[in-house]
């Protein structure tokens, strides 16, 4: 961090200023910088790698993230040894640049759909790639636009007349030394975005691009010379990388929702505002229960991320030496944890970044505070990398298979135990919802219990559902599409389970007392706080009583008081440097309105005091009129 | 040509799209009417907004000055004046793309707040342009906490002026719109000073520009705060002062006045100054957070036909994604409460003209229900459409995220309309004051005003639905939310006595029951804006056609209500879990039905392709080609970027020797 900090080649003006091609020239800059850099330093080590360069981009985006985070391990994982020795040096010596080009216009998530052809030509030995319509364009790519000279290409690949379905090649795209497109590509940057400012996002359209058989990577699937297919041994590989970059986006909801804490509840203990009782100075806002109301109740969710983050590593890393020793066994039920997890914390990270940005007033809006960048840089992680309504609906369909498990008599295991549970139920006549859960609310243990029955209750409440328009309709599809709501529903259940679950699991690691104190109270916000919200789900399945909501709304706010004279340590524990954190209102002096004001002051608008378009227009009309 | 996918949905529409335009216009002369400035508009190139998505800061607030300029000639050219039926009209025709906004609100507070010579004086000279006002309220360390600003103004007897002084930094003048770059006058509001006695904050006008080189005047630091989220067009700006006098004159004082001996004299009602407040309240509603709202429901609805993705039954093409049940829940609910705010806005209007009336007879008793309900409702409607746009973006997949949707924009913009005018949970909480010392009034039997007649008859009850099709009674649904709004309210008041008598001080009360309160104030505008979207339908009745689809929208707004906040509505037992089910399973239902008519429900909004300025939303539905278009016209691929030259190519070449 202080590598990077103190060194004066990664300083530049706010960004805030720049447009967007001086943002893409700057993070260019840095990328080929850091590169350099992290050789010089002899930095090898992939966490440390992560660190410096989240430092260096200060958690931007960057052109080169693509190369390094895809296109390096891709080559890894899927070249063979002969395109490992052809591509893999050049590409770590960036004399090429890559990206993964999946995504086209017409299709993201469902990659099944996409429409990139690959045709197999026995005669020369070489793939033709095409674009043959227009949503089949490679649509979004990270440095495709400008910065790329190579992409690995996700076609469907004919040979022999047949659809192979989906490979991947290797396909150089602009000229090694003058950088421009080759014959047979169109390739260029899509426009502005929603943030994402340094990133060069591109299209890529082929016309009979013609490339050696070689150039498609073949270390699971191949095609020999002769155009014979041979079939990959197992395609549940794959779904190791998507669990992998899913549990990092959970990690990112954790940080990027622990910034904009930080950011608003260190102004909201410098801004004075109105009066609690008359006569007495303005309070800080961070004093009133509404503001405390929006804030607390995020920096729990914000420590509850960071826990869940950490636990899907932990058991990634646990499977994947499984995976490596052939195990697959529970592959399934961790792509099916993840791809809910993911879309959980990233909507709820999402709208809560959003709620601290609000929660600073007009001052939020202004890019000073540092939270819009925040916002629109984590935004799109609520699509990429798997849409979150598909997330949790493939967490759905693992829920509802394990619950189909459990009917015929087996036993599941894992996170979704508490479904065995509903087979002893049925020995009784008893809805599952009039199973009483005594819930002491004070008691983390019990809440968690409370969260088991509510998702046991909904997961049962969306198969039954499926059960029912089974029984009316003739298609499976069309029976699923019509309980996707309940189904959504049970998957959200089942990951606001699994995190108060984790949350609480993580307290009695913690040895220090007092920081077990202050976590016990996170958690116990963060489980009642998320009951106050969902209380129809607790109430209907008769899981609590009103009774016991008006006590849980009455200790949510008691849990708020308790919280507020730690909030400004607690997100201090985070650790965000100011640098980092690029925010005036979040400075760790808090000094925010006289450094406004200088921030300000830079303003493109404020270069001169006369600004042009009053000789230009004012003066005009007003001679005019 | 049209997009097949989209020309298909517009065979089975139910209704007459034309009609329904012209009825949510109020009738098909202003339809006319508006179309025609529409056309005018958007025919000029000046007014254009094609490159709009590529500009800098600076760019966009110079096209904002040039529009803002050639507005004028172009009205006088049509012949449009400001008291004319075109003049609402030309905003949305712009889509507020425009400079000196402010300076209407300039010209607006002068009207409301000045006498009739400081009107004569400076409303022709505003009109004329010989000036460009601008309104200087908020403060670097207060916004809508009025009594707190710190600007202060001292009236000095010797020269008959008042002197204007920013004391400290957090007194500066801080987001004014116009401020920064364009106005040459503001109205200040200071804390005015007479011999050393502070009478609280007052509105005074200040030259801040020279009328000849547009240079800063004696005192004056002003300039432009730096790059917001949206609003690149406008100048928001600050402004400090340092010993700057006006004349005595220069108060406005249609309401209180500083005589030439320094006695301070008021008259009227202190609450007329919140009325400049409550007009500007009232229309944003509409400009501002509803038809933002209908622009992206367009946007994501027509996108959703055209997009087609994975497959629903074997064999088939793939669906569209607006026959995904969880794409309908998605989008559907938004465009219901799109229909329903509209409606409100309207009945806020209806009530707004009838107060202002009286206000011009100097009755001032019904300003105090206007006031917590354009506060209750500027909140509750732009928190809504703001979580609205945000969830159309999101359900256009990646390319929602693309500038070129056109559906950033329209987040970006109307997610500050839940701050400025007042931010919205401390205007949530002036709503929960009438309401409180309306139930208290109520329960002693005093008269209240008609809209909460209702909290005098609290009372337990059951809801009475047998079946799912009962929930698709207005009555059941409505007494419901009626229910659900008249529990809260009491229980609230109930704790906030109890706390009182046992000791706790008022104020600390209070702030105790504010989490509560705003709840309470959010559950009554829900409720009202269920009430009168069923009686907007029921007074439909001769329109059979718009009148069914409206019906299908208002059940799907209320029901929407009830399925997302379940918890407040089973709380007492007033809904049973039994019945909640009944209205999922309605609620689900319905988004089937409306399904069919989703897209001639868009294109009753009647918003030009150019006016929406997205290329997933164009009214032909060629998305991807539009997109690739547009795409090509972005600057990063009009020139070879100086970053391959400069940092690429010796990465590319050179560095391995370094390595």
């Amino acid at each position: 961090e202080a590598l990077v900090i103190n060194d004066p080649d990664f300083q530049h003006e706010d960004l805030n200023f720049l447009s967007r091609s001086q943002r893409y020239e700057q993070a260019i800059r840095k990328s080929a910088l850091m590169v350099m850099k992290l050789r010089e330093y002899g930095i090898a080590d992939p966490e440390e790698i992560y660190w410096f360069k989240s430092f260096v981009h200060r958690g931007r985006p960057e052109p080169l993230d693509l190369h390094l985070g895809m296109f390096l391990p891709t080559l890894l994982t899927q070249a063979t040894p002969e395109q490992q020795d052809r591509f893999f040096m050049p590409a770590w010596n960036l004399e090429i640049i890559g990206t993964y080009a999946q995504t086209e216009m017409g299709h993201g998530t469902h990659l099944r759909g996409l429409e990139t052809t690959a045709t197999y030509d026995p005669a020369t030995q070489e793939f033709i790639l095409n674009s043959p319509t227009v949503t089949s364009i490679k649509w979004w790519p990270g440095g495709l636009g400008k910065t790329s000279n190579h992409a690995i290409v996700l076609a469907q690949l004919y040979t022999q007349g047949q659809c192979k379905g989906l490979h991947a090649f290797i396909v150089p795209i602009r000229q090694l030394g003058t950088h421009e497109p080759l014959p047979g590509i169109t390739v260029g940057d899509i426009g502005p975005k929603f943030g994402y400012d340094e990133m060069d996002n591109g299209y890529l359209k082929m016309d009979n691009f013609r490339i050696p058989r070689e150039n498609m990577l073949m270390k699971y699937a191949q095609v020999e010379p002769d155009g014979t297919y041979v079939k990959p041994l197992s395609d549940k590989l794959t779904y190791g990388t998507m669990v992998f970059i899913r549990s990092l986006i959970v990690g990112d909801s954790a940080r990027s929702l622990s910034r904009a804490c930080t950011i608003a509840i260190r102004y909201s203990a410098v801004r004075h505002q109105s009066e609690l009782k008359p006569g007495e100075p303005e309070p800080q806002i961070l004093d009133y229960q509404t503001q405390q109301y929006k804030l607390f109740p995020l920096l729990a969710t914000a420590y509850a991320f960071h826990f869940v983050g950490a636990y899907i590593k932990d058991t990634y890393r646990r499977i994947s030496g499984d995976i490596n020793e052939g195990d697959l066994s529970e592959l399934p039920e961790l792509h099916a944890l993840t791809a809910g997890l993911k879309a959980f914390t990233s909507w709820t990270a999402n709208a809560g970044i959003e709620e601290c940005r609000m929660a600073c007033g007009g001052h939020g809006y202004s890019r000073c505070s540092g939270i819009p960048d925040i916002y629109v840089t984590f935004t799109p992680s609520c699509t990429y990398e798997g849409e979150n309504t598909v997330m949790m609906l493939q967490t759905a369909r693992f829920l509802v298979k394990s619950y189909t498990q459990v009917s015929s008599g087996q036993r599941v295991t894992g996170m979704v135990s508490y479904l065995n549970d509903l087979s002893r139920q049925r020995i009784q006549p008893q809805h599952v919802a009039a199973r009483t859960v005594t819930v002491r609310i004070n008691d983390p243990v019990s809440l968690v219990e409370a969260y088991k029955a509510r998702a046991a209750r909904l997961v049962e409440a969306a198969a039954k559902n499926l059960q029912a328009e089974l029984n009316h309709r003739k298609s499976k599809e069309d029976a699923w599409n019509r309980t996707s709501v309940d189904l959504v529903r049970a998957s959200e259940a089942h990951c606001h389970y699994v995190i108060v679950k984790l949350f609480t699991a993580k307290l009695s690691e913690i040895s220090n007392a007092a920081v077990r104190a202050v976590m016990t109270e996170l958690s116990l916000l963060y489980a009642l706080y998320g009951i106050s919200k969902n209380t129809g789900d607790f109430l209907q399945a008769g899981i609590l009583t009103d009774a016991q909501i008006t006590q849980v709304n009455q200790r949510v706010k008691e849990l708020l008081a308790i919280i507020r004279p730690n909030a400004v340590a607690l997100v201090d524990s985070f650790d965000f440097h100011d640098v980092h954190l690029g925010s005036v209102l979040g400075r760790y002096d808090g000094n925010v309105y006289e450094n406004m004001f200088e921030w300000a002051k830079k303003s493109p608008l404020n270069k001169t005091e006369v600004h042009e378009s009053f000789h230009k227009h004012l003066k005009l009309m007003q001679a005019k009129l | 040509g049209m997009n097949p996918d989209l020309a298909s949905e517009r065979q089975t529409a139910s209704f007459s799209v034309e009609k329904l335009t012209a009825w949510l216009d109020g009738g098909a002369e202003h339809t006319r009417i508006r179309r025609a400035v529409v056309e005018a508009i958007e025919c000029d190139p000046v007014f254009s907004r094609e490159n709009q998505y590529f500009q800098s800061q600076n760019e966009r607030y110079e096209a904002a000055v040039r529009k803002a300029v050639h507005l004028q000639k172009k009205m006088h050219e049509m012949g449009w004046t400001e008291d004319g039926p075109e003049f609402k009209y030309i905003y949305r025709a712009l889509s507020g793309d425009i400079a000196f906004l402010l300076h209407r609100i300039f010209m607006r507070s002068i009207s409301v707040l000045g006498s009739k010579q400081q009107t004569a004086k400076w409303i022709p000279l505003a009109t004329q342009y010989q000036l460009i006002g601008s309104y200087a309220q908020t403060e670097l360390g207060h916004g809508t906490y009025l009594q707190g600003l710190e600007t202060t103004a001292v009236f000095d007897i010797t020269t008959q002026e008042f002197i204007l002084n920013t004391p400290k930094i957090s007194a500066m003048k801080w987001w004014p719109g116009d401020m920064g770059r364009s106005a040459t006058h503001t109205v200040v509001f200071a804390q005015l000073y007479v011999h050393g006695k502070c009478y609280g904050v007052h509105p005074f006008i200040v030259q801040i520009r020279s009328l000849q080189d547009h240079s800063l005047c004696p005192g004056i630091t002003a300039g432009d705060i730096g790059p917001k989220m949206n609003f690149e067009h406008v100048d928001n700006g600050y402004l400090m002062l340092q010993n700057v006098r006006v004349p005595r004159e220069n108060m406005l004082n249609k309401f209180c006045e500083v005589q030439p001996d320094g006695t301070y004299a008021r008259w009227g009602s202190q609450k007329i100054n919140y009325f400049t407040m409550t007009t500007v309240r009232i229309s944003l509603i509409s400009d501002e957070a509803v038809i933002p709202l209908m622009k992206a429901c367009t946007i994501a609805i027509r996108y959703s036909v055209v997009r087609r993705q994975s497959k629903l039954k074997p064999g088939e093409q793939e669906a569209k994604i607006l026959d995904y049940q969880t794409q309908q829940e998605k989008l559907l609910p938004q465009l219901a409460a799109a229909y329903a705010f509209h409606f409100i806005s309207n009945y806020l209007q209806e009530l707004f003209d009838k107060v202002y009336r009286e206000i011009q007879r100097k009755m001032f008793d019904t300003l105090p229900e206007l006031h917590a309900f354009s506060s209750g409702f500027k909140a509750m409607v732009t928190q809504y459409c703001t979580s609205a746009v945000a969830i159309c973006l999101q359900a256009c997949g990646g390319h929602g995220y693309s500038l070129l949707s056109g559906l950033p924009s329209l987040y970006t913009k109307i997610v500050a309309s839940c701050i400025y005018e007042g931010e919205n949970t401390i205007l949530l909480l002036q709503t929960a004051r009438f309401l409180i010392k309306c139930f208290m009034a109520a329960s002693t039997g005093q008269p209240v005003p008609p809209s909460v007649t209702y909290l005098a008859a609290v009372k337990p009850g059951k809801c009475p639905a047998k079946n799912k099709l009962d929930f698709l009674s207005p009555d059941v649904y409505t007494e419901a939310y009626q229910h659900m709004a008249a529990r809260l309210i009491s229980s609230t008041a109930a704790k906030l006595q109890d706390l009182i008598q046992s000791g706790v001080k008022k104020t600390d009360a209070w702030n105790q029951c504010t989490v509560q309160l705003v709840q309470a104030a959010k559950a009554h505008c829900h409720y009202i804006t269920v009430k009168n979207f069923a009686e907007t339908v029921e007074k439909l009745e001769t329109k059979a056609g718009i009148q069914k689809i409206m019906k299908h929208l208002c059940d799907l707004f209320a029901l929407h209500g009830i399925f997302s906040n379940g918890g407040v509505f089973l709380h007492d037992g007033y809904v049973s879990g039994a019945q909640m089910d009944m209205v999922t399973a309605s609620y689900l239902d319905l988004l089937a039905v409306i399904r069919k008519d989703a897209v001639p429900l868009v294109d009753a909004f009647d918003f030009t392709d150019k006016s929406l300025n997205s290329a997933l939303g164009s009214y032909d539905g060629q998305v991807y080609q539009r997109l690739y278009e547009w795409a090509q016209k972005s600057p990063t691929n009009k020139q070879m970027s100086p970053a391959y030259e400069r940092y690429l190519k010796p990465l590319l070449h050179n560095t391995l020797s370094k390595l």
